[in-house]
Formats: C-alpha cells, structure tokens, sequence
C-alpha cells in the first residue's frame, strides 16, 4: 500500500471537485443488533493496489480483545489493503455508525480513471455484503443497492 | 487393532511406496488470519477419512512445531489429546505469517532373514496394554528400528527413505514470505497466491518443488472439508505443470486439504532405493 500511496500523490490528479459517496447504513430488526463494521475502497480498474477510503470500526474498544481483532471481518477489505493499513489512520478510520446515510469524500488526489468503488459492511452475530459501484474519476458517478446490511451506496 | 492390521497390510503389499491407507492428517486452524498479534490460535489434529470430522485417530502433539514469521521457532501451548483429536493454542505475537505443523523423515522397509520377513522402522504398534488382547494367531512381523540394525546375513533388503511435512499458515496483519523459504530438500510448496489471499472465485496458484526444483508432474489431491452437508465430496486430483505449478479452481468457499505425494529413486540413506515424499496443508478458502 505504501509505494501505491507515492505513486499515486505523483500522478495526474483530478480537479479539485472531488466526488462524494454516500453510504446508508439500514436499520435492521434482529435480536442483537451491534453497528457494523464498514469500510470503503477503491479499485484501478487498469489494476493496482486498493485505496482506502473510510473504515468504520470500534476503535475506542481496548484491552485483550481490542476493536481492531474483528477488522479482518471485512474480508474483501482486508484482503485487498486493509491488512497493512496501519490504524487509526488519519482521514480514514473512525467510529462505527448507527443506522443512517453518511456521506464521505472521495480523496482529491485521485488519479483520473475508471475505478470501481467497493462498500463492505460484516456486523457482529450478523452478516457481511459487498456493494460495488463503477465510477469515473472526474465525472461519472454511480449507485448500487445492498440487499442485507448495505443500504444505497451511490457516488456524486 | 485396526490401525495394527492396516499396516500388515501394507506390509504384504507389492510396494511400501503405494500410499495404503486412506486415512488423511489434517490440521484444522480456527483461523488463518489475524487483525493484530495480540490474539491465539487455536489448531485441531487428527487422522480421518472425511474432512474434517475427528472421527477416527488423534494426531500426536509432540511432534507439532511452531515456525514464526522472523525465523525462529514458537511452541504450542495448553496441547491436549483427545480420544479422536488432539488441541493445541499458538501465541501469534508477532506479525507476519506463520507456520504451525509436523517434518518428519524416516526409513521404511523389509528385508528377509532365514526365509522370515522382517520390517524396518515404521510406526510402532499399539501400546503393550492395548496389545495384550490381539487376537491368537494374528501374523507376527519381526521388526529393527533403523536400517544400522539390520543384521548381515539379511537378503531381498528393500528400504524406502520417507519424507513427509503437513502445516498451515497463519497471518497476523499483512503476510509475509520468510516460512516458504525453500529448504531445497524433498518436496516443498511455495505459493502464487499466498495462502492469506486465497478467494473462492480465484484460482489458486501453488509451485510445488522437489530439491528447491520445480517438481512437474506431481499428483495433489484437493478436498474441501464438510462434505456431510452437500452431495459430493467435490474432490480434486490434479497434476503440477511442466513448471511445478499447480493451479486450483474452487468447487465451494471452505476449508480445504491439499496433498501431494511424489516418489522418486534419489534417497539418500544407503541401501534406501526409493524415496517417497509428501506434503500436507490445509488452505482457508473465503467467499468473495
């Protein structure tokens, strides 16, 4: 991830009118419900590492069994870049959310290009979606559906 | 007895080299990936048909070593053995992947001394008090522990030099690559695709080698666990390329059990004529 990060600030960047996600986290009605974990990503099209975007955890949550045991959750995320992202990462982690729609900019230093922005959501005693949305940066936005613990993801 | 019996079988059999028993070791990680290096894993071990139900024999904990992603070996802790598998917890504390498992070489064989068959190393039998019950009758077969034992009048001397190594992979935050080093002795895996990234709906990639040279040609068995809950036991037997890579498709997310065992005649003990080699592991395949 980290060479990625170099490359990446040294190339063409976009305008400074970054894209926007926004992501709805659904209310759910189950017996035990705890906030889910989400994180956000995106994906070169014309391949490359990941970057992450946001990724929501407990971070406040310490002792033996720390927030960040249950990153490795979102197993797309982790296996894509989450796993050497070091955390809490500035502009990137923070809190889990509650059920809700939040939106997050998209980083302004994106190379242009065809990317596929990727939600993933694992909830604890709950289940785990991969939302995908195809965008251009600069311009194209994008929206798709979770059916279980994502709601609407859609890029502006 | 009936491990006992098997392996008279085994005995009688044309070759020693033909794998005789079905019977698969496996070890079943809680989990191959960590978000930190703060936590345990925690590894069943047992020999049985099916994958990966302990319903037949434990594995021994004393042979289990811990290889830690800096080069130095770890230890297992709170091991105990069960009547159809054994326990073990590794302290995964510091980051990279890790290898947990067994190496093991020996010589097998049999030779003939005043028209009687004798064996040559092999596993012992049951304990004395297990034994006391065999049933009369039953073929007594001589044994000598190491191949110096065998006495000089001895004739039809056949040994075969066995190689075997069976371990997983676990990784604490990203993977790395120090416990793939190949020794350059017997037959080795290192992987493509690292054991840490494997999905379902990728195909994954394994070089096999033998003396640190890709190893083509060799037979590897596939076989995703928890078969009890679809038709099929969805296993694979495939063949390494001309360059020793193996590449796997996979039938359903799971864990699954990769096997590859290989003869060949480059023993290196004296008098050995044959030497057959395997390697064992077991692979968490997520869904994507």
């Amino acid at each position: 991830m980290r060479p990625a990060y170099l490359l990446l600030a040294g190339a063409v960047s976009a305008p400074a009118t970054a894209q926007t996600v926004s992501v709805t986290v659904p209310r759910l009605k189950v017996a035990e419900y705890h906030r889910p974990y989400v994180a956000g990503w995106l994906e070169p099209v014309s391949g490359g590492p990941a970057r992450t975007v946001f990724v929501w955890y407990d971070v406040k949550k310490g002792g033996a069994e720390p927030g960040t045991k249950w990153l490795a959750d979102l197993r797309s995320w982790w296996r894509k870049g989450g796993r050497s992202l070091k955390l809490p990462a500035d502009g990137v982690s923070g809190a889990t959310r509650a059920p809700g729609t939040y939106q997050i900019p998209l980083p302004k230093n994106l190379p242009t290009g065809e990317y596929v922005l990727n939600v993933e959501a694992a909830r604890e005693t709950g289940g785990r979606e991969l939302v995908r949305v195809p965008i251009t940066v600069p311009g194209r936005g994008g929206s798709a559906t979770g059916s279980t613990e994502l709601g609407s993801v859609t890029v502006r | 007895m009936r491990l006992k019996t098997v392996l008279l079988a085994a005995l009688g059999a044309a070759t020693l080299a033909a794998p005789a028993m079905a019977h698969r070791q496996w070890l079943l990680p809680s989990t191959t990936t960590l978000s930190d290096t703060n936590q345990y894993v925690t590894v069943d071990a047992a020999i049985s048909n099916d994958l990966f139900y302990p319903d037949h024999v434990a594995m021994q904990p004393a042979q289990i070593k811990v290889w830690a992603p800096d080069g130095t070996m770890g230890a297992i802790e709170n091991a105990a053995t069960g009547r159809h598998r054994t326990t073990f917890d590794v302290k995964v504390d510091k980051p990279g992947t890790w290898k947990i498992g067994t190496e093991m070489s020996s010589v097998m064989g049999r030779f003939k001394l005043n028209g009687e068959t004798w064996r040559v190393g092999g596993r012992r039998g049951p304990p004395p008090a297990a034994g006391a019950g065999a049933p009369q009758g039953a073929p007594r077969v001589q044994s000598v522990a190491t191949p110096a034992e065998i006495p000089a009048g001895a004739t039809e001397v056949k040994l075969t030099e066995v190689m075997g190594a069976n371990a997983i992979y676990v990784t604490a935050g990203a993977p790395s690559e120090g416990v793939f080093k190949p020794t350059g002795k017997g037959l080795e895996m290192q992987p493509i695709t690292h054991p840490s990234a494997l999905v379902s709906d990728e195909e994954g990639q394994f070089r096999f080698l033998i003396d640190g040279k890709p190893a083509a040609g060799v037979t590897v068995t596939v076989v995703p666990g928890s078969k009890k809950f679809r038709e099929s036991e969805e296993v694979q037997e495939l063949t390494t390329g001309a360059d020793g890579v193996l590449r796997i498709k996979w039938a359903v997310p799971g864990m699954y059990w990769m096997s590859a065992t290989t003869m060949d005649a480059k023993a290196s003990t004296p008098r050995a004529t044959e030497r057959r080699m395997t390697f064992t592991t077991t692979l968490e395949v997520p869904a994507p």
